[in-house]
């Protein structure tokens, strides 16, 4: 990812209020947390969560100082709704990677509220984490009516 | 739902979190406090964890409740946002005269860069002016342990002792490694049961008991301050000579980052200041650099004690909050503008929210509407735009009369006060006796925007809502009642939503008459309409059975409890809007089924 072997990996979700983007955030910030690597995450809640712009930092690596990412050093920026993907785009690092609804055929997703778990899937192609770490965690974040849904949709993007 | 644990026990929490975790394995016997970005969480996780958590009406009767209980010698925390401790303000500054016999630690939330507030004022300029303690965590790992030191200082000092989180940390997560699991409560050794022990030359602050309360105060400060230096909770981490920063809080994290050979002097308890290692610190570097957010007040501190410290330029770094590329600034000495993000989207009132209802007919009718803290404060934007005034919880009505009396009759006729139901308890309420006490020559129209929960902060309960802080059942607030009681002789009630029609023209009959009208505008919060019509099916399925809910229920007869027409509005609304809501989703496609809102 970086020169800097000691450097955080940096990911940045991004959408508007509503379309979950902080519980894309948690489930990944989970996932990386629970196999063992330093995790901090960033966001603000309270007014921006009226439909707003909205956006949840999480970064990860051998040593995580400030929660916040910096200007420009966005390793991944997952964008959840596609009018925001300009308003964001600067975060990211020359040669990141950007993932918005764009890179999936959201026409299959089980429902229109799965997109970010689809994205999730999505995400997790790039990162050698045990594909069970991903859907533990998905589990533990949504009750459980709701499993087969993001399953069908965590395979769309994963596949995708 | 339960943290992120991994294998080695650690916890991934916020920092409110890690307050709540550390307030349950201090022994905390009672957490109380009023709801408020970003403090809000703190209560919930305690009282969701095996905490006795309560909502006050507001942030001073929540301060009183607490040194009461930290009389009776319990360990005790009080949550609230940095506004909110104006509120609080008039038992701050003497709570420290008397002192108190048991641990109170009062949580209070900075918003530097204004996340959700209306002022990025700085709370540590109260510890200084009301000469109390004050700690200053920088991730959830320190407030966590810093939270028992906070107690250990209060009761060994017998002072109230403040704990000073800012945005990021409150809502930020990292991992914290805790003493005990989650939801374990353990026993505290060392720390007495709850007992009266009077003492009233302590505790009843007339001047002849103040005076030498003074004198005892400014001596614990210096006692306080020697134990600082010698074993406080601050931390210097040696690395270059050429360069040393002295900072607090979160900025400690982004002074890593951005300076990473920089030398450190971290301080986690920054009143009373220890001067002495702060001395040592920058003659011991050849550039000492005070990196701080909001106020400079570290920075005037230091140079009040002969210290040659630089500061950050307040004519940039004072206004929002600092980050990793604004720290590299500050240490550069780097003038030049900042980059500009773009212009993400505002946030906006709900589709199908009441409010919206409630300003399109105040704009219908030109009001100037003199309004106050909530959603609704979402009315003052384009395109609605029909909000005139915003101050601070409960000035809607204080402002409102306060145009009455000077305007022109013909301007005086079109102010209308706006306020919540939860900002009414909060601050609104002495208002309205005001406006009974000292009515406009006008008259003056009151509208209460009833949706039934604090939804700005994310749907808590309040006195008006029927529910404590876990659900659990409690007496209804009357909102008509209350104005009837003030000696307000309109009071209507209506639906803004299926009565819009009326509600305009009852409003316009209003603004005709020389009168005082208090509206009651009650429609639910969309997002909290499913959890009040199954927490209202509950209380109907347990009156079935015979079980009397609150003190007073609708049925109760003695003209105080909620009358029964004005409750089936609120709850027609919940049956309406319960298929969706009920199911975890929601109309505005906020589609948490607990959004933070």
């Amino acid at each position: 990812m970086s020169l800097n072997p000691l450097a955080p990996i940096n990911v940045r979700f991004a959408g508007l209020g509503g379309t979950g983007v902080i519980k894309a955030s948690d489930i990944f910030a989970d996932v990386v947390f629970r196999l063992g690597r330093t995790v901090k995450k960033a966001e603000v809640h309270g007014m921006s969560q009226r439909g707003g712009s909205v956006q949840s930092d999480v970064r990860f690596g051998a040593e995580v100082h400030s929660p916040m990412i910096p200007d420009g050093a966005c390793d991944f920026l997952v964008v959840l709704e596609p009018s925001q993907v300009e308003v964001v785009r600067g975060g990211l690092r020359p040669g990141g990677v950007l993932l918005t609804p764009a890179d999936l055929d959201v026409a299959r997703l089980p429902t229109a509220k799965a997109l970010n778990v689809a994205l999730l899937g999505r995400l997790s192609r790039h990162f050698d984490f045990p594909e069970q770490s991903w859907r533990d965690s998905l589990r533990t974040h949504f009750a459980d009516k709701l499993h087969a849904a993001n399953d069908q949709a965590f395979d769309l993007g994963r596949g995708a | 739902m339960s943290p992120s644990e991994d294998s080695s026990g650690r916890l991934l929490l916020s920092g409110n979190e890690a307050v709540a975790l550390a307030a349950l394995h201090c022994g905390v016997a009672l957490g109380t406090g009023y709801p408020g970005t970003p403090s809000t969480e703190i209560l919930e996780s305690f009282g969701a964890w095996g905490g006795k958590a309560q909502w006050a009406p507001n942030e001073k009767v929540a301060a009183e409740v607490a040194l009461g209980a930290a009389f009776a010698r319990a360990r005790v925390i009080c949550t609230m946002k940095h506004v909110g401790l104006n509120v609080a303000a008039d038992v701050l500054f003497t709570m420290t005269y008397s002192g108190v016999d048991g641990g109170y630690v009062l949580v209070v939330a900075d918003d530097p860069g204004m996340a959700s507030s209306q002022n990025e004022q700085d709370s540590r300029r109260y510890a200084e002016a009301a000469a109390a303690p004050m700690f200053e965590p920088a991730d959830s790992q320190e407030a966590y342990d810093l939270l028992r030191t906070a107690f250990e200082v209060s009761e060994r000092w017998h002072l109230p002792v403040l704990f000073r989180l800012t945005t990021r940390v409150c809502h930020s997560k990292s991992p914290v490694m805790p003493r005990f699991p989650v939801g374990v409560a353990p026993a505290q050794t060392g720390v007495p049961a709850p007992e009266f022990i009077r003492n009233i030359a302590g505790r009843v602050m007339v001047p002849g008991h103040a005076k030498p309360a003074h004198k005892r105060l400014r001596a614990k400060l210096a006692d306080l301050q020697a134990w600082n230096e010698a074993e406080g909770p601050n931390r210097v981490e040696r690395r270059s000579g050429s360069l040393g920063v002295i900072t607090s809080g979160i900025s400690y994290h982004h002074v890593r980052e951005a300076a990473p050979d920089a030398s450190v002097l971290k301080l986690g308890l920054s009143h009373p200041l220890p001067l002495k290692t702060l001395r040592e610190f920058a003659g011991s570097v050849e550039r000492c650099v005070v990196i701080e957010e909001n106020d400079p007040w570290l920075a005037t501190a230091c140079r009040a004690a002969g210290l040659a410290v630089e500061s950050k330029d307040d004519a940039i770094f004072r206004f929002g909050e600092l980050n990793v590329d604004r720290v590299r600034r500050i240490v550069a000495r780097d003038a030049s503008p900042e980059p500009v993000p773009p212009r993400g989207k505002p946030p906006e009132l709900c589709a199908g929210c009441p409010h919206r209802s409630s300003f399109e007919v105040l704009k219908e009718l030109d009001c100037i509407v003199s309004g106050d803290i909530g959603c609704y404060t979402l009315a003052a934007l384009p395109p609605l735009a029909a909000m005139d005034m915003m101050i601070d919880m409960g000035a809607a009505v204080g402002m409102g009369l306060g145009l009455r009396h000077v305007l022109p009759r013909d301007q005086a006729k079109r102010v209308v006060s706006v306020i919540g139901d939860s900002t009414f308890l909060h601050g609104g309420l002495p208002g309205l006796v005001e406006m009974a006490y000292n009515p406009p020559a006008t008259g003056h129209v009151l509208v209460i925007l009833d949706n039934g929960t604090t939804a700005m902060t994310g749907q808590q309960e309040h006195p008006g809502t029927g529910r404590q802080l876990d659900g659990a059942a409690t007496y209804q607030v009357s909102y008509e009642a209350m104005a009837r009681a003030a000696g307000v002789r309109n009071v209507v009630t209506l639906n803004p939503i299926r009565e819009k029609a009326r509600f305009k023209e009852l409003l316009a009959e209003a603004l005709r008459k020389d009168e005082l009208t208090v509206f009651i505008a009650r429609s639910p919060c969309i997002l909290a309409a499913g959890r009040i019509v199954a927490w209202r099916m509950e209380l109907k399925a347990k009156e079935a059975a015979g079980v009397t809910a609150g003190a007073c229920g609708p049925d109760c007869t003695c003209g105080n409890a909620p009358g029964g027409a004005e409750e089936d509005g609120l709850d027609a609304d919940c049956r309406a809007a319960s298929p969706d809501a009920a199911a975890g989703l929601d109309k505005a496609g906020c589609g948490d089924p607990a959004p933070q809102c």
